[in-house]
């Protein structure tokens, strides 16, 4: 009996707060047909849109794992001083609201800036451009593949390493065949998570691209502004596309992880 | 090849691992690194591996300086206690991992895996993944694997200490065999007294950072060099400023002027010997080894009152 409570507990709750919003958009979708909903996703702007959303999560996330790997590697693997600010620090965008970031992106960037007036007198524009967009969703990104390898490099300890070592392998050879393969469903995990916050960031963006339509604007951010524009099935046939990409991650994901590493 | 280790000491923050530690290993020879947990042995057999750094001192391997050496230069194979196998290889793969790294021809490789494979009794289970295996084939993967490069030394730090009694007794026995065979130069740590005197030529006991005594297991046993190596290799009884071993006790029913009384607290018989508990009238205990043959004689009893006289003691 109580099984079943604590299962429809757990179901209704999902149903409640995370599928049913998603159903509701994708009828939403639907409302004004499918002619007005494909109308506003071939519109240029909109392409323009996701098109620019991609290039942002393509920059932010090799770029983030990359990062995210050897921050893990160095928090885990080197005791060094500061170790354990540096592994406060990853954590630091989850903490810190997006708009703080996008705020801050501008006090370093803008004409009164810390790097303002240099990137200036060189001629790149970096707020209201795809720079500060890129900076920005790398801020909001960047814990989440540390965040999964870290805990996986402490599970499985450093002895295969040192076994790795007396068998005559340098220090790359040890990090491409043992680490390397020994952390990877955590990387990927990462980068699912890091590709999904790219494809979803608002806040911080919002603030430093200026939301230009057809040069700066994002797909999240033609989202809001399409709902405030009262075009609805266009803002929620926006949203669907992204919710679809997001799910669509999740699902490859699945899929490609094998059933032995399942547990 | 023969190690030397000069004059090492390490400290880990406030704990002295090792003080000043001297050692000659003889090579070809099977050594082992015996003494309690926090005396030292596997720190020292860690620094002879590289895998740690001395505070102070030298290691030298086969007559050269190698303090400076990495871990990859010293050509050591090392078995671990938790087998530190490659979880994503198969046992093929993880023994020719050695050889990969060094970048040897396929050929090789696989005649030299084969061989290997044969060596630990593991053929047909080259293409199963560690995960596969159970501890005692682990172990005998981790040490084919070791012995893959050739290596000059090999180390091995406690390498049945997560093993089942009957498993570890199999591959205590193996591994001897496997020596009498390669003659290669073996060092393996253990806090297992009987292990240490049943498997190697030489054994070193540690405490406390130091070495306390090197010696052949029968020498360790019948001339011990102080207190700690009398009371830790075997079992020993103190009476008064001596030392007694239990077998070196004789009991007898009747007292004959040179014997002192004692009451039998607990009688356990082993099948093979039977051992005793006495306590004297003082309120020391005596433990006392007996053959099956003298027990069957005096018939003990708990709660019995015997005299027992020590035949031979040993002083420091």
């Amino acid at each position: 009996m109580r099984k079943y409570v604590l299962r429809f507990t757990a179901l209704g709750y999902l149903l409640l707060v995370l599928l049913g919003p998603l159903v509701m958009v994708f009828v939403r979708a639907f409302d004004k047909g499918g002619d007005a909903l494909w109308a506003t996703l071939t519109d240029p702007n909109t392409l323009h849109a996701f098109k620019l959303t991609l290039v942002i999560t393509l920059i932010a996330v090799p770029l983030n794992t990359v990062f995210g790997v050897v921050c893990a590697l160095a928090i885990v693997r080197r005791r060094f001083p500061g170790a354990g600010l540096v592994n406060a620090v990853v954590d630091l965008p989850l903490a810190i609201s997006p708009v703080v970031v996008g705020l801050s992106l501008f006090l370093l960037y803008g004409r009164t800036g810390w790097f303002g007036p240099w990137f200036e007198r060189h001629g790149t524009q970096i707020l209201f451009s795809l720079p500060s967009m890129v900076i920005a969703t790398i801020f909001v990104s960047l814990p989440f593949v540390a965040r999964e390898v870290v805990p996986t490099l402490r599970e499985i300890g450093d002895e295969q390493e040192q076994a790795a070592r007396t068998l005559g392998a340098n220090g790359r050879q040890t990090f491409w065949r043992i680490t390397l393969p020994s952390i990877r469903w955590a990387i990927i995990y990462g980068v699912v998570l890091t590709t999904a916050r790219c494809l979803g960031e608002y806040g911080a963006v919002a603030v430093v691209s200026g939301n230009i339509e057809g040069r700066t604007q994002t797909a999240t951010l033609r989202v809001q502004d399409a709902y405030e524009n009262f075009n609805q099935a266009g803002a929620y046939g926006i949203a669907l596309v992204l919710a679809a990409m997001s799910v669509l991650v999740l699902v490859t994901m699945t899929l490609l992880k094998p059933k032995e590493d399942a547990a | 090849m023969s190690i030397v280790v000069r004059n090492v000491s390490k400290r880990f923050g406030s704990f002295q691992a090792l003080d000043d530690v001297s050692l000659d290993v003889e090579g070809g020879a099977l050594t082992a690194l015996l003494g309690p947990s926090g005396s030292g042995k596997s720190t020292l057999l860690r620094i002879i591996a590289g895998l740690e750094w001395p505070d102070s001192g030298e290691i030298h391997l086969a007559g050269e300086d190698a303090t400076a050496l990495s871990t990859q230069q010293r050509g050591v194979g090392f078995v671990f206690q938790h087998y530190a196998a490659f979880k994503h290889m198969s046992v093929r793969q993880n023994i020719a991992f050695g050889l990969k790294v060094r970048k040897r021809p396929k050929a090789e490789i696989q005649s030299r895996v084969d061989e290997l494979l044969a060596l630990v009794q593991l053929q047909g289970f080259g293409d199963r993944f560690p995960a596969q295996l159970s501890g005692g084939q682990r172990q005998r993967m981790a040490l084919a694997r070791a012995l893959a490069p050739e290596p000059r030394v090999l180390l091995l730090d406690e390498p049945f200490g997560a093993l089942d009694a009957r498993v570890r007794a199999e591959l205590r026995s193996w591994l001897r065999r496997l020596h009498d065979e390669t003659h290669t130069t073996t060092v393996f740590v253990t806090h297992d007294q009987e292990e240490a005197m049943d498997v190697a030529d030489n054994v070193v006991v540690m405490n406390k950072g130091r070495v306390e005594q090197v010696a052949e297991p029968r020498e360790l046993y019948d001339a011990p060099a102080n207190e700690f190596v009398m009371s830790f290799v075997g079992q020993a009884n103190h009476i008064g400023n001596a030392w007694v071993r239990p077998h070196d006790l004789e009991v007898v029913l009747e007292p004959n002027g040179t014997t002192r009384e004692a009451q039998v607290a607990r009688v356990v018989h082993l099948g093979f010997e039977v051992r005793a508990e006495l306590v004297r009238d003082d309120g020391e205990q005596l433990a006392v080894q007996l053959t099956r043959d003298q027990a069957a004689q005096l018939e003990l009893k708990r709660g019995q009152i015997v005299y027992v006289r020590p035949t031979r003691e040993t002083v420091f």
